[in-house]
């Protein structure tokens, strides 16, 4: 079978399980793949081809005895914030370049257990801080749709490998829009679930009660399949719900019909893209044709999401990161003189400018004097926002509407003004200030680059989403091209 | 120092007797080799969780129900932020604005008898850090994690404790409570029970606090009398002198006998509080509050009092008694065997036993001397078999040898001696072998009653009844 890399991650599971194919074909396949982009695109930080061949030969030995979980023997990647025993874990940072975690998160655990093979560990911004892929110690990646441009972030390696069909899938993770985000800007889809959907035990940290696993893929029905396998409550964290998890897969073929779209006043903004905004319009029609209704709703407290973001998320951070003093693990400085200058040094070659950044501006929110009119103002706000998206949800099912404001920006366009960069995120960190599941699918292109279109449901909606995602990409096949290049 | 009025108020730590730690499945058992009880979680390592422990709470709500406060339905783990090696997350989890224990209230009772309810403000749950060592290390420090993540009860008293002494007395009140309610061992050697004083002086008279030192890790009775003492004298003497205090955190050096600087106010750390994110809320519902209400044993204060009208003693007797729940079930388990009286049962127990026990630095627990056997002794007495003063010889023997009074009433021929006649028989041999003594006697020095006691102890072998010793010789001194 020639094509693997234009399967879905669905079809390569069937394939797998029907054994038309084995896992060590695959496997090989697609490491062969990594290894013919990677220069290009940068999108793994490790790739493990030992292990990954050792992983897929057990796999085919499931599979042959009629054993293995939904995902025996499909290779996928991890966001490298995600622990792999064994692996290093970098989290795109100097700081961590050294680190090999000695557990698996429970996320790489169940996926494990469910069969998949991992191939590598892919590229991100340092400590998920990014919207470009650009703060990575490990250099950008590319955007396999056109090589001078971002992928987005921080999720951008699992984002750029998906697209360019270096692996069906891959885990990543979301505090302000960062599956959603690159799932826009290279064409593929990303789902965020819920706050508490997906255990965080393991993800190394960067905003704790913003932070969310999710997954990258093709298709919802990849992100379902996926998902499923991913998703449950973790005694080990104590954010994560106790509830089941409903077949994902399962519930995608539900009819549309008299779904209530509400379409978010604020999304159409002046700062969306003309263009852009064509595209998501037209989307929205092909909804209309499945016998969905469509109303706007507005949420006035939504545009405040970027200033309540950039306090509460710094100011998780600061604290997140202040285990990372060069004593027991991570980049130590050569001969400290002192504990400070421990501290001072080991901190200050570690970590790249953008964490920095946030430390500082996470430190100073928390400061005497300042948590009231900052931390805690943005909690207030939050609640509010919050407090908009359950009011909108008792009169919509789902909120419809653009991902981000524009199409992929080019490499270094936005590096020297953070603000900018910040704005790039401003459709997708009300999901997260609300804790809400949402996915971004691929809804046509504007000037040969891919436009997403996010969906948002109310907590604990992922069947819903995904399910109304599926419908428009049973109507259409946005989600099917691939970047010239990589077909 | 006349005119002067001292202000404590005290933060107890109270290690609590969980098997596992606050957030971790890791052990808390004390002297392990270094780091080999500290998880991942305990390391800080990338990644890993808290999850808080269900014991713990249990531990801080019975601590809240035991000192009457207000159990909070909604209590906050939130983090402290500080940059220090023991540490390993960067951060302390502790409680701050909203802690699981607010507004109790203790009673000690003053020297004089008097009794004191001193406020407490709150109590919260957080976690302990670790060891940094320097013994045997020259050059390096080295790191013990073994006991970050113990968790640990702050019980922060108002600052209403006016001397040392009282402070003292409070200090030893929570301990006594929180061994009652079996939720910390109180050993203060190994750092289970220890405080930190903040200790100001104002003139007599006026309401304004004066500026306070705080003194860090007090962990023995004596050392936070000394450590008060000293403090209270250190800033009288600054105060009348024209200078101020400078609000410090100090460290007691009990070697030198004396507190020193160690971080001025300027230099302590912004903590940069703010609630875990990584941490649900405590929700706790009036269910669970009265399921923990339901393991309350009796508390000190009550058993002091039952001791006091059920066994007629003094408010003294019976606060020395139920000082410990082992020391107060020991005494009960006397009186059961012994119930004839109960009063001698407390002297005896609170006199040579504790004697005995403290002389061997032993807790009465140990079961050096079973309450039956104590019990065998005060029925000997009760059934006038021996006198009290012999039966204190019976003691040693019971304590060194480790038998009952009967086998050493035995053995050394100690009964004693009820005869009526058998104690006439000696007392007409002495009073026939002291004739001018007798004279005198009768000629009114009455002093010499006691010279004839004693000659007949001798000739009985002390073990004449006194009482019957002491009718039959006056009526026969008197001819």
């Amino acid at each position: 079978m020639a094509d693997f890399h234009s399967s879905t991650l669905t079809q390569l599971a069937a394939g797998l399980r029907a054994r038309h194919f084995s896992s060590v074909e695959l496997t090989r396949a697609l490491l062969a793949r990594i290894e013919r982009h990677q220069g290009a695109l940068n999108a793994f930080i490790s790739v493990t081809p030992d292990a990954a061949l050792a992983a897929a030969q057990s796999a085919d030995r499931a599979l042959a005895s009629g054993g293995g979980g939904a995902l025996t023997g499909v290779p996928i990647a991890h966001k490298d914030l995600f622990c792999t025993q064994g692996v290093r874990t970098t989290c795109g940072s100097r700081m961590l370049d050294n680190f090999v975690s000695p557990y698996d998160a429970t996320v790489v655990a169940k996926l494990r257990s469910a069969g998949a093979v991992m191939l590598g560990k892919t590229n991100m911004d340092e400590f998920a801080m990014g919207s470009s892929n650009e703060t990575s110690y490990y250099g950008p990646v590319r955007n396999p749709w056109n090589p001078a441009l971002v992928p987005g972030g921080s999720s951008g390696g699992s984002a750029a490998a998906v697209a360019a069909r270096l692996v069906p899938g891959a885990t990543a993770t979301d505090t302000g829009g960062s599956i959603r985000q690159p799932a826009a800007l290279c064409g593929i889809t990303g789902m965020k679930p819920t706050y508490g959907r997906v255990s965080r035990y393991g993800m190394v940290a960067f905003a704790s009660s913003l932070d969310q696993g999710g997954v990258l893929t093709a298709s919802a029905a990849d992100a379902a399949l996926m998902l499923r396998e991913m998703a449950g409550f973790d005694a080990a964290d104590s954010t994560s719900v106790d509830r089941p998890v409903p077949d994902y897969v399962a519930a995608l073929e539900e009819p549309l019909a008299g779904l209530k779209i509400g379409l978010l006043k604020e999304f159409f903004d002046k700062g969306l893209d003309a263009q852009n905004e064509q595209r998501v319009r037209e989307a929205l029609k092909v909804f209309e044709g499945l016998g969905a209704s469509l109303r706007e709703v507005s949420l006035p407290h939504l545009p405040l999401s970027v200033p309540v973001y950039y306090v509460v998320a710094p100011a998780e951070a600061s604290s997140n990161l202040a285990r990372y003093d060069g004593v027991r693990f991570g980049h130590r400085c050569q001969s400290p003189r002192d504990l400070n200058d421990l501290y001072r040094r080991s901190r200050g070659e570690g970590f790249g400018a953008e964490v920095k950044r946030r430390i500082m501006t996470g430190t100073y929110v928390l400061s005497a004097g300042y948590y009231d009119a900052y931390y805690l103002k943005a909690q207030r706000v939050r609640a509010l926002i919050n407090a908009d998206f359950i009011r909108a949800f008792g009169s919509v099912d789902v909120l419809i509407g653009p991902t981000t404001p524009t199409p992929a920006f080019a490499l270094g366009a936005k590096t020297a003004d953070p603000i900018t960069m910040y704005l790039n995120d401003i459709y997708t960190i009300g999901a997260n200030l609300a804790g809400l599941p949402a996915v971004s699918v691929p809804c046509g292109f504007v000037q040969d680059l891919p436009v997403g279109l996010q969906i948002v449901g109310p907590h604990f909606s992922e069947a819903r989403v995904l399910n109304a995602a599926h419908a428009f990409q049973r109507l259409t096949d946005w989600h099917t091209r691939i970047p010239a290049g990589f077909a | 120092m006349s005119g002067w009025e001292t202000v404590i108020g005290l933060e107890i730590h109270a290690q609590l007797a969980t098997g596992s730690k606050i957030f971790s499945g890791s052990a808390t058992a004390y002297g392990a080799a270094p780091n080999v009880q500290a998880n991942l979680v305990d390391l800080g390592y990338p990644g890993v969780l808290p999850v808080l422990n269900a014991a713990a709470v249990r531990m801080a709500v019975k601590l809240g129900l035991a000192i009457d406060a207000r159990i909070a339905r909604h209590s906050v783990f939130a983090r402290k932020n500080y940059f220090y090696p023991d540490l390993p997350k960067g951060y302390q989890i502790s409680q701050y604005e909203l802690p699981i224990v607010a507004a109790g209230s203790l009673e000690i009772v003053l020297e004089g008898g008097e009794r004191k309810r001193i406020g407490i403000t709150r109590a919260h749950l957080e976690e302990d850090a670790g060891k940094s060592l320097h013994e045997g290390l020259p050059g390096v420090t080295g790191i013990d994690l073994n006991r970050a993540g113990t968790p640990l009860v702050e019980i922060v008293s108002e600052p209403e404790l006016r001397s040392a002494k009282e402070a003292v007395a409070y200090m030893k009140k929570v301990h006594t409570l929180v061994r009652y309610l079996e939720i910390c061992d109180g050993n203060m050697q190994e750092g289970s029970f220890r405080c930190d004083a903040n200790v100001s002086v104002r003139r007599a008279g006026t309401d304004k606090l004066g500026t306070r030192a705080e003194i860090k890790n007090l962990n023995s009775f004596r050392f936070v009398e000394r450590a008060i003492n000293h403090e209270v004298d250190r800033q009288i003497a600054i105060l009348e002198s024209g200078g101020s205090v400078v609000q410090e955190t100090r460290l007691y050096d009990p070697d030198k006998g004396e507190t020193r600087a160690m971080r001025s106010k300027e230099e302590a750390n912004d903590y940069r509080y703010f609630p875990d994110p990584d941490l649900l809320p405590v929700e706790l519902d009036a269910a669970f509050i009265e399921s923990v209400r339901a393991t309350l044993p009796e508390l000190p204060d009550q058993k002091a009092a039952r001791f006091a009208a059920a066994y007629g003693l003094s408010a003294y007797d019976a606060g020395v008694l139920t000082a410990s729940r082992e020391l107060a079930d020991y005494y009960e388990a006397v009186v059961q065997a012994a119930p004839q009286d109960p009063k001698l049962a407390a002297n005896w127990v609170m006199g040579e036993l504790a004697a005995a026990l403290n002389k061997e630095n032993l807790d009465v627990s140990a079961g050096r001397l079973p309450a039956e056997r104590l019990a065998g002794l005060l029925a000997r007495i009760g059934d006038r078999t021996i006198s009290g003063k012999i039966a204190k010889e019976v003691f040693e023997a019971m304590w060194s040898q480790g038998v009952g009074a009967d086998a050493v009433i035995e053995a050394r021929g100690l009964r004693q001696i009820t005869d009526t006649g058998a104690i006439e028989r000696a007392i007409d041999v002495v009073i026939g072998a002291n004739p001018a003594q007798l004279a005198e006697y009768r000629a009114g020095k009455d002093k010499l009653f006691g010279f004839f006691v004693g000659q007949v102890m001798k000739a009985t072998g002390g073990k004449a009844n006194p009482a019957q010793l002491n009718e039959l010789l006056r009526s026969k001194l008197r001819g």
